[in-house]
C-alpha cells in the first residue's frame, strides 16, 4: 500500500455556477479523500481560484490531477506539493465561561502564539488565529487543554507561490 | 441590427454545425423549439417512443457515421430519460449534444412542474453540461458544445435551454471561432515519446498490440492496419476495438479479457513488450491487476491523460490521438521477427479454438456464421448480454462491417434504438440488431419508429427465456440458484422451486412474433438451424421495414471460456461444469 500523505494543489477555475459542486463532486464520486477545500475569485473577476488539501498516495494524486485538468471548467492545476507557498488558514476560536484568571490566561496565550484577541465580554472572548493549519491544529490542542468550552471555527487553506527566487536578486 | 429568438438561433447553429437530422421529443418548454424545427426541412425530425430509445438512436446514428448526434428532449421526465443514455456515452466516447428543455429562468428552483436540476444530476457522467441564462451566451454555447462534443476524446454534451430564453430576442450571429482557456484538446503526438515506445517494440521478442475503440473511434482501421502488416505484430482487441484489423487477420489473435479467447488472454501473460492504443484497461480486460501481463513492459497511448497509468502503471506512456500516434508509426515502421511468437500463439488458438458445442440444434455460434457469410456488408448492433459476448466473439468484422456495442457501461435496451439511429445515418446498409429476449424488451416501442420510418432493420432476439448471462453466473458462482432470473416465472403456473426449464413451464410472453405484427412489422420465428438462412433471406427482402427474426435458442448455452470477475484473466473456465 502506497504510503497517504496531504497534499496541497490549487486551481484555476471558471468562475461559473456548478463549478464548485463540479469538483467537489469529483472527489466525492470517485472517494478521493478532500480534506479541505476553499474558493474566492481572482483579479480576473471570471475566474475562481480554489486552495484544495487532499490526502492521497502518489498514484490517486496523479490521477486527481489529471481528472481535474480534463475538466473543462478547470484551466489550470498548480501542484503545491514541490513548490514553495505561503500557505495560512484563518481560525477564530471563540472561550466561553471564562473567569478573570482564565482570561489572563487566554491573553498570555494569544500573545505568545501572536495571535490577536478581537472581541470580549465578561466571560467570553474571542481569537483570530491566522497561521499554518498545523498551528492551529496546536492552538485547538492546547485551548482545550486549558479551557472546557470553546468554539471553533475554521476557514481551509489559502496559498499563494512563493515569489521566484530569480526574482530576489 | 436584426433580432431572431433563441429558438430560431438554435435552429440556425444546428444547421451551421451540418446537422441534418434531430432525434427529438416534445414536451410543454420545448414547443418553441419544435415549432422552429418545422418550419424548415434541412433537418429531419425524428421522433422516437421515449426518450431513453431517443438518445441511443442519437448514440448509434453517432458511432456508425462519426458525426455528432443531436438530440432534444423536454425538462423533467424527458431530461432524466436520457441519464442511462448519457453515461453510455460517456464511457464509449460518443459525440453527442443533448438540448434538455428548462422551465423559465424565474421558476428555476420553485419545484416547478416538470422542473429537475438536471445539469447536476448529470455532472458526473458527461463530457460538459451547462445551463444557458441569459439568450446572449445561446450562440457561444451551442459552438462550444459542439465542439466540445467531437474533439479530443469524444464525449456527450448538455445544454439546458429555459423556455424564455427560447423565445427571447437577441443577435442572430453565430460564433465562428471556439476558444476555452480550460479546454485544450491534445492535437499533436510528443514524436520523443512516441519514438521510445516505437524501440521498446522494436527491442521485443514476443511483441503485441492491444487495441481498444480509441482506434475506431480515430478512423485509424487503415493505417493501422498497414502497420501490423509490415511489423507483423500480432493484435489482440477488446470488444470496443474489434475489427480495428480485420478479425480474421492472421495476425489477429481474438479479444481479450473476461470473455477473451485462450489465445488473446496467454498473449497477455506472455508477451514482453504489450503496445496498447486507446483502451483504458478497464476491469474487464485486466482481471486482477497485479497478474495482468506480468512479464511485459507497457507502452500506451490515449488521448485521455487520465487513463494512462490509472490501472496499470505503463513504462512509456504517450498521450495523442491514436490515428496520429499510427500514422507516425508508418513512417518508422520495419518487419520483426515474430515468426517463433506467432507460433506460439497459433498453437495456443488450436489448442483451444473458439466453438460452441456443434449439432445441438440452434446455437448461436450457427446464426451467426451465417450472418457472416450471407452478408458481405452489416452494421451489427448489440443488445447487452450473453449474445453480446457471442457477436464479438463470431462476428467477424472488418473495413466493411462495424460492431456497434454498449461497452463501458453495458446498457441493456441499447440495441434496437442504437440500430435504428444507425439506419437513419446509413440508408444503405444492412443493419442488424441481435439482442437478447431481456433486453429486447427493455427498448421494444422503438419497433414503432422503426415502421413508421420504414427502416429496414434486421431486429433478431436470441431468445433462451433467461437473463443468460447472470442466469450463467448463477450456474457457475451461485450453486445454480436462479433467482430472478427467469422470464418465464408466473404466478400460480410456477412451483415454489423451480427443477428447471422444460415442457411444464408457462409459455413465454410476450409472444415476440405476434408483438412484431402488432407494430405491422415482419415477425419470423426460428426454430431449427436449417430455416437460419431462409428468415434473414426474407428479412433482407422485407426492405419497406423492420423485420423481427426470434431464435429460440438453449437455455443453458453460456458464454465460454469465462473469468471470473477479480481473477487473474489465465484462469479462465472452458467448460459448464465450472472451475
Amino acid at each position: 500500500m502506497a504510503e497517504m500523505k496531504k497534499r496541497w494543489m490549487s486551481l484555476y477555475v471558471e468562475n461559473q455556477v456548478g463549478v464548485l459542486s463540479k469538483i467537489s463532486g469529483l472527489f466525492s464520486a470517485k472517494m478521493y479523500n478532500l480534506e479541505s477545500l476553499t474558493v474566492g475569485t481572482t483579479e480576473d473577476e471570471s475566474v475562481s481560484r480554489m486552495t484544495i488539501g487532499v490526502a492521497a498516495d502518489d498514484v490517486t494524486y496523479e490521477q486527481i490531477k489529471k481528472q481535474l485538468n480534463r475538466m473543462v471548467e478547470v484551466i489550470k492545476v498548480i501542484d503545491l506539493e514541490n513548490v514553495p507557498a505561503h500557505m495560512k488558514e484563518i481560525m477564530f476560536a471563540k472561550i466561553n465561561n471564562i473567569n478573570a484568571e482564565k482570561m489572563t490566561e487566554l491573553f498570555q496565550i494569544a500573545q505568545v502564539f501572536g495571535v490577536r484577541v478581537v472581541d470580549m465580554g465578561t466571560k467570553t472572548a474571542t481569537i483570530e488565529c491566522v497561521q499554518t493549519e498545523s498551528k492551529n491544529n496546536e492552538m485547538i490542542k492546547l485551548l482545550k487543554a486549558k479551557f472546557s468550552t470553546i468554539e471553533i471555527v475554521r476557514g481551509g487553506n489559502v496559498a499563494i507561490e512563493s515569489v521566484s527566487v530569480t526574482d530576489r536578486y | 441590427m436584426q433580432q431572431i429568438t433563441g429558438a430560431k438561433l438554435f435552429v440556425n447553429a444546428l444547421k451551421e454545425e451540418g446537422v441534418d437530422k434531430i432525434f427529438a421529443y416534445p414536451g410543454a418548454v420545448v414547443a418553441d423549439l419544435f415549432d422552429e424545427i418545422g418550419k424548415q426541412d434541412d433537418i429531419q425530425l425524428i421522433l422516437p417512443r421515449h426518450e431513453q430509445g431517443l438518445i441511443h438512436a442519437a448514440d448509434g446514428y453517432a458511432r456508425s457515421t462519426g458525426k455528432v448526434g443531436v438530440c432534444l428532449v423536454t425538462s423533467g421526465p424527458g431530461a432524466t430519460n436520457i441519464v442511462t443514455g448519457l453515461a453510455n456515452a460517456n464511457y464509449d466516447s460518443v459525440p453527442l449534444v443533448c438540448f434538455t428543455g428548462q422551465v423559465p429562468t424565474g421558476l428555476i428552483g420553485n419545484d416547478a412542474f416538470q422542473e429537475v436540476d438536471i445539469i447536476g444530476i448529470t455532472r458526473n457522467i458527461c463530457k460538459y453540461g451547462v445551463t444557458v441564462r441569459n439568450r446572449e451566451d445561446l450562440g457561444r454555447i451551442i459552438k462550444e458544445a459542439f465542439y466540445i462534443a467531437r474533439s479530443g476524446k469524444p464525449g456527450p454534451v448538455v445544454i439546458d435551454l429555459p423556455k424564455d430564453v427560447q423565445v427571447a430576442p437577441g443577435s442572430k450571429e453565430y460564433p465562428e471561432k471556439v476558444s476555452i482557456r480550460g479546454y485544450k484538446p491534445v492535437t499533436e503526438v510528443h514524436v520523443g515519446q512516441l519514438k521510445r515506445g516505437f524501440k521498446l517494440l522494436k527491442s521485443a521478442k514476443r511483441p503485441l498490440f492491444l487495441v481498444g475503440g480509441g482506434l475506431n473511434i480515430s478512423r485509424a482501421n487503415d493505417s493501422f492496419l498497414k502497420l501490423v502488416d509490415i511489423m507483423k505484430v500480432p493484435v489482440i482487441s477488446t470488444i470496443m476495438g474489434r475489427g480495428a484489423i480485420p478479425s480474421d487477420h492472421p495476425y489477429f489473435v481474438g479479444n481479450v479479457g473476461m470473455h477473451g479467447s485462450y489465445a488473446s488472454n496467454m498473449s497477455i501473460m506472455n508477451c514482453d513488450v504489450l503496445f496498447s492504443i486507446g483502451t483504458r484497461f478497464n476491469d474487464r480486460i485486466t482481471g486482477d491487476l497485479n497478474e495482468f501481463a506480468p512479464n511485459a513492459r507497457i507502452v500506451h497511448i490515449d488521448i485521455d491523460t487520465s487513463a494512462i497509468s490509472r490501472n496499470v502503471t505503463v513504462e512509456v506512456p504517450i498521450v495523442a490521438d491514436a490515428g496520429n500516434a499510427v500514422e507516425k508509426m508508418l513512417e518508422w515502421a520495419t518487419p520483426l521477427d515474430t515468426g517463433e511468437w506467432m507460433n506460439t500463439i497459433n498453437g495456443w488458438k488450436e489448442e483451444r479454438p473458439l466453438e460452441m458445442k456443434k449439432g445441438k440444434g440452434l446455437s448461436p455460434q450457427v446464426i451467426l456464421e451465417t450472418v457472416n457469410e450471407m452478408f458481405p456488408e452489416y452494421i451489427a448492433v448489440t443488445d447487452v448480454g450473453q449474445h453480446q459476448m457471442w457477436c464479438t466473439q463470431y462476428l467477424e468484422i472488418n473495413s466493411k462491417r462495424q460492431l456497434l456495442t454498449s461497452g463501458g457501461l453495458g446498457v441493456m435496451g441499447f440495441g434496437l434504438p442504437a440500430a435504428i439511429g444507425a439506419q437513419f445515418g446509413n440508408p444503405e446498409a444492412q443493419v442488424i440488431c441481435i439482442s437478447g429476449d431481456g433486453g429486447a424488451q427493455m427498448n421494444i416501442q422503438e419497433m414503432a419508429t422503426a415502421v413508421c420510418h420504414k427502416l429496414p432493420v434486421i431486429f433478431c432476439i436470441f431468445n433462451n427465456s433467461y437473463l443468460g448471462m447472470v442466469r450463467q453466473m448463477q450456474q457457475l458462482f451461485y450453486g445454480k440458484r436462479y433467482v430472478g432470473t427467469c422470464l418465464r416465472w408466473q404466478k400460480d403456473k410456477c412451483p415454489d422451486h423451480c427443477k428447471g426449464p422444460g415442457d411444464q413451464c408457462p409459455p413465454y410472453v410476450p409472444d415476440f412474433v405476434s408483438l412484431a405484427e402488432s407494430y405491422s412489422a415482419l415477425g419470423i420465428r426460428v426454430t431449427d438451424p436449417k430455416d437460419i438462412k431462409l428468415a434473414f433471406r426474407d428479412a433482407a427482402a422485407n426492405k419497406n421495414g423492420p423485420t423481427l427474426i426470434e431464435f429460440i435458442i438453449d437455455t443453458d448455452e453460456i458464454v465460454l471460456p469465462m473469468v471470473k470477475g477479480g481473477n487473474p484473466i489465465s484462469s479462465m473456465i472452458f467448460s459448464p461444469k465450472g472451475v
